[in-house]
């Protein structure tokens, strides 16, 4: 179980996502989770074993260590990029609940399914309108918000993303204050640059997605707005070419009738 | 064998599972598995190495961090999250043991995976002792390690550490803040199955109603 399975459940959303949906879940495994699992784990992987204190005092270098960093950068990215792919399980979940549907329409012989086996309800790819409109929108939605929550907590947390080489500590049972060292900080820092440049380039195509979402919505209501609009003429040539016919008749039935009578 | 084993056996339970048990699977999934392999096993990994002693006296480290970890956070998480897992298993050997009923005699189950019946009553019960072992656990971690607070130091005074010496936790806020997310994804878990459990009840004990109303007015 690893990150192997986390695309597995999201590579079947990416069927039903729109193509900067498709770009975006690109961008998140490949600049993200990959970086993070082949690169940033080794440059962190030492981290507190190579975190070194001018003194001789034991138990210095740990309280001084959890001072300075109370949690990982790299468990922080591992915690953001969880948070932030869980909202598309909303909308596998909901596809999964519309596929059931249909399955159940499919079985009980509903003629107004028009699928010819359960292999094409399994392959259909739904497009994104109504109910699935609303989870989807969500979706970005929530990510969005979990991304910049997760920016924020980072720079509040450690004051800007560089890596200061030195850090100079006081926690007991530190006799005076001292001088501590961090590990390889300047590759840290350029990871660290390089994960929130790409957390930034995720949230503009989540907020491109979301843009283009409304934009959709808006002109399918408008679209449909306009239809209904012309459809009321459709109506009312119909109606007075039937009721054409039905004075037609009329007066056909009504001539007969004299006709016979006389 | 490895966690892969735990995610390709919820994933059959899902088959079987109600809405509320899907919710389920899917957060035991992304934050409680996913997090413990992704982030949390790796905050643990040297706990020992780690752990250090204001002393040089050989073997007073080895004895303070057994004294003060009977069994470390790390593995009671895995434990946790094995057990409970489990009880799943009960629905999957049942719906097996129907369809294999039904391989020997004629269609005996209108559906061998519809949750009826006796699959119902095996089905209540794993969500009870699913719910029961969450809470076994989150008690056994409360009592363990007096709550879920870790300091970062620790007085020792056993034998051969000479007199009362200082031992210091490694990263005590980031373990700290990954229990407490532990906690609280045991909880929602919690909440989760009695929700299930209370709606499952709820559904059933109208349908019988009905039924028997349905049955009087003929």
């Amino acid at each position: 179980m690893d990150w192997g399975a986390l695309h597995t459940i999201l590579g079947g959303v990416n069927k039903h996502s729109t193509s900067i949906g498709k770009i975006w879940l690109t961008v998140l495994f490949i600049f993200r989770i990959m970086i993070l699992v082949v690169a940033a784990e080794r440059v962190w992987g030492d981290e507190q074993d190579d975190f070194v204190c001018n003194t001789l005092q034991p138990g210095c270098r740990n309280v001084c260590y959890d001072h300075f960093f109370p949690i990982s950068h790299i468990r922080l990215w591992a915690l953001q990029l969880i948070f932030v792919s869980t909202p598309a399980l909303l909308v596998a979940m909901h596809v999964a609940y519309r596929r059931h549907e249909k399955k159940r329409q499919f079985r009980k012989g509903d003629q107004k399914c028009e699928y010819k086996d359960i292999e094409e309800i399994r392959r259909q790819r739904f497009r994104i309108e109504g109910s699935l409109w609303w989870t989807y929108t969500s979706s970005i939605f929530f990510r969005l918000i979990f991304e910049a929550v997760f920016m924020y907590a980072f720079y509040f947390m450690y004051d800007g993303f560089r890596m200061p080489r030195l850090m100079k500590c006081n926690a007991w049972p530190c006799p005076n204050t001292v001088d501590c060292f961090v590990s390889r900080p300047t590759e840290k820092t350029v990871f660290t640059i390089f994960m929130i440049a790409v957390s930034s380039i995720c949230i503009l195509l989540n907020v491109a997605e979301l843009c283009y979402l409304l934009t959709k919505f808006f002109l399918r209501r408008s679209k449909k707005a306009g239809n209904s609009k012309q459809q009321p003429n459709h109506e009312n040539k119909e109606e007075t070419k039937q009721n054409e016919m039905n004075e037609l008749i009329s007066d056909s039935c009504q001539n007969t009738v004299i006709g016979f009578s006389s | 064998m490895s966690w892969g084993f735990l995610r390709d056996l919820l994933s059959g339970v899902n088959k079987y599972s109600t809405g509320i048990g899907r919710i389920w699977v899917a957060v035991v999934f992304m934050f409680r598995l996913l997090v413990y392999v992704a982030a949390a096993e790796n905050i643990w990994k040297y706990e020992h190495d780690e752990f250090e002693c204001n002393i040089k006296q050989p073997g007073c480290k080895n004895v303070c961090f057994d004294h003060f970890f009977p069994v470390s956070q790390i593995r009671l998480w895995a434990l946790q999250l094995i057990i409970v897992s489990t009880p799943s298993l009960l629905v999957v050997f049942h719906v097996a043991y129907r369809e294999n009923r039904e391989k020997h005699n004629q269609k005996l189950y209108r559906n061998p995976g519809k949750i009826d019946g006796g699959l119902l009553c095996t089905y209540l019960i794993s969500l009870i002792l699913k719910a029961g072992f969450e809470i076994v656990f989150l008690v056994l971690f409360y009592k363990l390690y007096n709550g879920f607070k870790i300091p970062h130091l620790v007085k020792c005074d056993i034998r051969p550490c000479p007199n009362t010496v200082d031992c210091y936790i490694s990263k005590p806020t980031e373990k700290m803040i990954f229990l407490y997310f532990l906690v609280a994804t045991s909880s929602l878990c919690i909440i989760l199955n009695l929700s299930e459990l209370s709606y499952l009840i709820f559904k059933y004990s109208i349908k019988c109603y009905l039924k028997k109303y349905m049955k009087k007015q003929q």
